[in-house]
């Protein structure tokens, strides 16, 4: 077997986020490929066995793993909440629903494994179960391998001797499941309870007992030889690895804020700027404020604002006063900074500003996944008002799009609009470590020694970009402005050419960047078989070979497309630089019959290209349900119309 | 060091007779004698008459959007605390649409020194209420009168905890200096209220107070260490007494000769008295017709001066000093050294 996918699925309280952490961790430990999806609902503890309180966390894992999975081949489900919503999907809600494959969160030939004992009558209740027969009421078929363990029993045998009360030997559950799916996939205990002794450093008391939980249900699975096959994974052989790069590397996993928060870390450093975070918390890009506020070895100021403006505004502040400058939010923040980054954009500063989507618009879905502010980021201001605007594609780039945010920004005193969203925010991946030497160098835009005494802020280089001078140098003392500015002298002009300079010089400005960005890559090439055809109704050629189809995309759908470019043999070409756009993106989808846009949003990206290459025929493929892409899902859109 | 060399090479754009023009030139005097050098000083501003203070000053300046200049100036101060930071706002700009950064970086105590231009009006957009503007105020955007209750921004800067708060008068000029040099000297959020007459759409507000004749018997210049003596012939004095039946304190006028008479204690942390001293003479501000009535032989003057002075540790310096005290433990101090603490494996 190539990869699998695994969910942990239970209510708010049973741990899952952490168990799933812990095997992916594992797995990644021994050499997987991971890609994770935390699904948790808003509330923080929603009532206790309900639907609405059902927390999941996804995994795949192997090799070649581009997405954390469409369906999951194991499951573990901790109660009759749990057991319903991911057996019913998003119709978990209807009544009489039964399992359907298409909306059914594990395959039909899945494990799915069931702590026993929460399903009392009082359990079926608060899951709104009509009948006393879960698995016949959800219409589960045969094929799924049902694997019911009386998961609440065997903790509470495993720590009857430990002294611990009720309520926290039931909180071990979840280590009983992690045990026992431990042994399913033949992982080394060594290693995970070395692992468990790092999640419980800090709570040493818990480190005894979640151990003994652990082990015991590895040895249930071992010793009562459940009616279950082990799962062996393709091993890749080390001379492979090898052979692909050369030196060995360093790996560990990564969730993308953090992946974001050290991009930024990273290259104040290698700037020699002073990293400043002003931010208001916001779901779900908090975690960037949480890693940097406790980032201070590092000697980042993270400010806790007073508001997403007061986020914004301290960080134009501390660029103004010659730091790297942040902000982090979600899409309803980005609406509040607005205004601000016009000024940002007005008085030619450097700022990153990272809009980690979720779903919209105004509160919309907190908790979920979306590709809305697209159009957002590119236009939401007053004014003609460009900035930059580029997009992480997997939770471990989010490092490097952080750290190229910050490069473009001190380079060309711009601000750079980061998106990420809640897939890549929350979700690990495999991360090779970098060192600082190996990172491109950053030349931030300081005024050169030979304007002083007759510096002025409207001086630009011969790209167009203006020169930084901040306070405390001596001899380059200006007044900067929100308002239009003489392109001359700096001051304030309402002079009606002038204005229209000004106007072409910050687009100018923006569009130069082009020069130096990485040119468009197609990330995927379909091979010659011309045999594989898709309809086109649009074309006078009825038939479309997949070899001419190009999937485009942006942002944290890459995994998706790339296994969905696999699985149609199609070229795809994924987007990270959005504006401006790679020089050579309208060369590259010109050699293209067939072009299909896929976004988590009703079009956006998709309008944007038309918008700049009117000649070209552009199609879309959409979905907008707070969720990542099913690779399936695009792979029938493309095949079937 | 001389007031010129604060004065910057741009055009005073204010109205010829506006209350600002004093306060620059005030700002300017106050600048050359604390003596910081022009690349030491940054001075922000929002959006308003008064926000175009920056371009006047040639000192680093920013003058940026709407409301938004306090929080622009926490950055920069927090940033970089070896900056003076001066912050240029209005009623409208500091107490409108600002009013929840004026609060915020009041309660952090932020190493700011705020000039907070009160004329009780909106002019650079064409005269309409404001926050300060007393109930009934007649203007294009409350033609009828406002139906709303004005701002005491003493009582604001109360009660967000400040640690500073001084009021002076664009007509006085040396009260102006002496309260901008005291806001500098002073560590955290130094909030100055400056009257500022408009002259073209709310002329008079503060006349109850800048019409020489009367200034001296309707106002008070409160100094540190010194007793509370006001009137054209020095003869009042401020004493403070307890209300018998419900035991709320109040100030109450007497002989200046008075053994009552208060001395001025701005550093007190206690803000009881400094509210008392503060709102003196503040209904006036409430309704428009107040403004009108005569005065009485005990009406309280309006303060002036420094009221409140106290320390407090600053936000700039608790955050400074935190980083510098974790880093000075820390382990791994450089990107590379933090990513060899990861929990990690080869490949």
């Amino acid at each position: 077997m190539k990869n699998i996918t695994v969910r942990f699925c239970g209510d708010s309280g049973d741990g899952m986020q952490l168990t799933g952490n812990m095997f992916a961790q594992l797995a990644a430990e021994m050499g997987n490929e991971i890609s994770t999806l935390p699904d948790f609902p808003a509330e923080i503890r929603a009532p206790q066995g309900t639907l609405g309180g059902v927390s999941a966390f996804q995994v795949e894992l192997g090799q070649e793993v581009y997405t954390s999975g469409d369906k999951a081949d194991v499951v573990v489900a901790m109660n009759a909440a749990a057991l319903k919503v991911c057996t019913l999907g998003s119709h978990f809600n209807h009544p009489q629903a039964h399992f359907d494959e298409e909306f059914s969160l594990f395959h039909r030939h899945a494990i799915l494994i069931v702590d026993t004992d929460s399903l009392t009558d009082k359990d079926l209740e608060k899951a709104q179960y009509h009948t006393p027969n879960p698995f016949e009421e959800l219409g589960i078929p045969e094929s799924v391998q049902i694997v019911p363990v009386a998961l609440t029993t065997l903790t509470k045998e495993a720590l009857k001797d430990s002294g611990m009360d009720n309520k926290s030997v039931l909180k071990c559950r979840n280590m009983f499941a992690l045990g026992l799916i431990y042994w399913l996939f033949d992982e080394p205990m060594e290693k995970a309870i070395h692992l468990l002794e790092e999640k419980f450093k800090k709570k040493p008391a818990l480190v005894a007992p979640n151990t003994k939980v652990m082990v015991d249900g590895y040895n249930y699975g071992q010793n009562l030889a459940l009616n279950v096959q082990q799962v062996h994974l393709d091993q890749v052989p080390s001379d492979q690895v090898l052979s692909d790069q050369v030196t060995k590397c360093t790996y560990t996993s990564i969730a993308g804020n953090k992946a974001t928060a050290w991009g930024l870390i990273a290259a104040a450093e290698k700037a020699g700027k002073r990293l400043f975070l002003g931010s208001y918390p916001i779901t779900p890009a908090t975690d960037i404020l949480h890693e940097l506020a406790a980032r201070k070895d590092m000697n980042v100021m993270a400010i806790q604002a007073e508001d997403e403006i007061a986020g914004v505004c301290t960080a134009i502040g501390a660029a103004f006063a010659g730091d790297l400058a942040c902000t982090s939010t979600s899409g309803p923040g980005l609406s509040l900074k607005s205004e601000a980054i016009g000024l940002a954009v007005m008085a030619e500063l450097p700022l990153v500003v990272i809009d980690v989507q979720r779903g919209g618009p105004s509160t919309g879905l907190p908790t979920k996944t979306e590709q809305t502010d697209l159009l957002q980021a590119l236009y939401g201001r007053n004014g003609e008002c460009p900035a930059v605007v580029i997009a992480a594609s997997s939770s471990a780039n989010c490092f490097d799009y952080a750290y190229e945010a910050c490069k473009i920004a001190l380079e060309n005193m711009t601000p750079v609009i980061l998106l990420t969203d809640t897939y890549l925010a929350n979700g690990t991946a495999l991360w090779r470590i970098p060192k600082l030497a190996e990172l491109p160098e950053i030349h931030p835009q300081t005024v050169p020694e030979e304007l002083k005494g007759h510096y002025n802020p409207a001086l630009r280089d011969a790209r167009g970009v203006r020169y930084w001078a901040f306070p405390g140098m001596e001899g380059y003392e200006h007044r900067n402005i929100g308002l239009e500015r003489d392109a001359e002298k700096g001051t304030i002009s309402t002079n009606p050419e002038n204005h229209e300079q000004m106007v072409l010089a910050r687009k100018h400005k923006i569009e130069q960047i082009a020069n130096s960005i990485p040119n468009l890559q197609i990330i995927h090439t379909a091979s010659a078989d011309r045999s594989r055809l898709c309809r086109d109704k649009k074309s006078s050629n009825p038939q479309i070979p997949m070899s001419d189809t190009l999937l485009v995309g942006w942002g944290s759908t890459e995994g998706h497309l790339h296994a969905a470019a696999n699985e149609l043999n199609c070229a795809l070409a994924h987007f990270n630089y959005i504006c401006p756009l790679p020089k050579n993106t309208h060369e590259i989808l010109s050699q293209y019959k067939r072009i299909v846009v896929c976004e988590l949003n009703t079009g956006q990206f998709a309008a944007y290209l038309r918008a700049q290459f009117p000649d070209l025929h552009i199609e879309q493929y959409n979905e907008i349900q707070g969720q990542p892409f099913a690779v399936e899902r695009i792979v029938n859109f493309v095949k079937n119309n | 060091m001389e007031a010129s060399q604060f004065k910057s090479d741009q055009y005073v754009r204010f109205c010829p007779g506006c209350g600002d023009h004093a306060i620059c030139m005030a700002l300017q005097k106050a600048m050359a004698q604390i003596g910081i050098p022009t690349h030491q000083v940054a001075v922000i501003s929002g959006i308003g008459c008064s926000s175009r203070m920056p371009h006047y000053l040639n000192t680093y300046g920013f003058n940026t959007i709407h409301g938004r200049g306090g929080a622009i100036a926490t950055g920069v101060k927090t940033s970089h605390p070896e900056l003076t930071v001066w912050q240029m706002s209005g009623d409208g700009d500091c107490l409108a649409i600002g009013g929840n950064h004026f609060i915020h970086e009041i309660r952090r105590n932020v190493d700011l020194n705020v000039c907070l231009f009160n004329n009780r009006i909106y002019g650079l957009t064409k005269g309409q209420y404001s926050p300060t503007s007393p109930k009934g105020f007649v203007s294009k955007s409350s033609p009828f009168g406002t139906v709303e209750r004005p701002f005491v921004p003493a009582e604001l800067v109360l009660g967000a905890r400040g640690t500073f708060f001084a009021r002076t008068l664009d007509v006085d000029v040396p009260t102006t200096v002496d309260c901008l040099v005291a806001a500098q000297q002073h560590k955290g959020a130094s909030i100055v209220e400056c009257l500022v007459n408009c002259v073209i759409f709310n002329n008079g507000t503060h006349s109850w107070i800048a019409d020489r004749e009367q200034r001296e018997e309707h106002s008070i210049i409160l100094r540190h260490g010194e007793k509370m003596i006001f009137g054209k012939n020095k003869d009042k004095g401020l004493a403070v007494e307890i209300d018998p039946q419900t035991f709320v304190p109040r100030l109450i006028v007497v002989p200046a000769d008075d053994e009552r008479v208060l001395v001025h204690d701005a550093h007190q942390q206690d803000p009881t008295l400094h509210r008392l001293l503060a709102l003196m003479g503040q209904e006036r501000n409430l309704e428009v017709p107040s403004a009108q009535v005569p005065s009485t032989k005990d009406e309280l003057p309006i303060a002036l001066g420094v009221i409140r002075d106290v320390e407090a540790e600053t936000y700039n310096d608790a955050v400074n000093n935190q980083i510098a005290e974790v880093r000075g433990k820390a382990k791994a101090k450089t990107f590379d050294e933090l990513t060899a603490t990861l929990e990690q494996w080869t490949m």
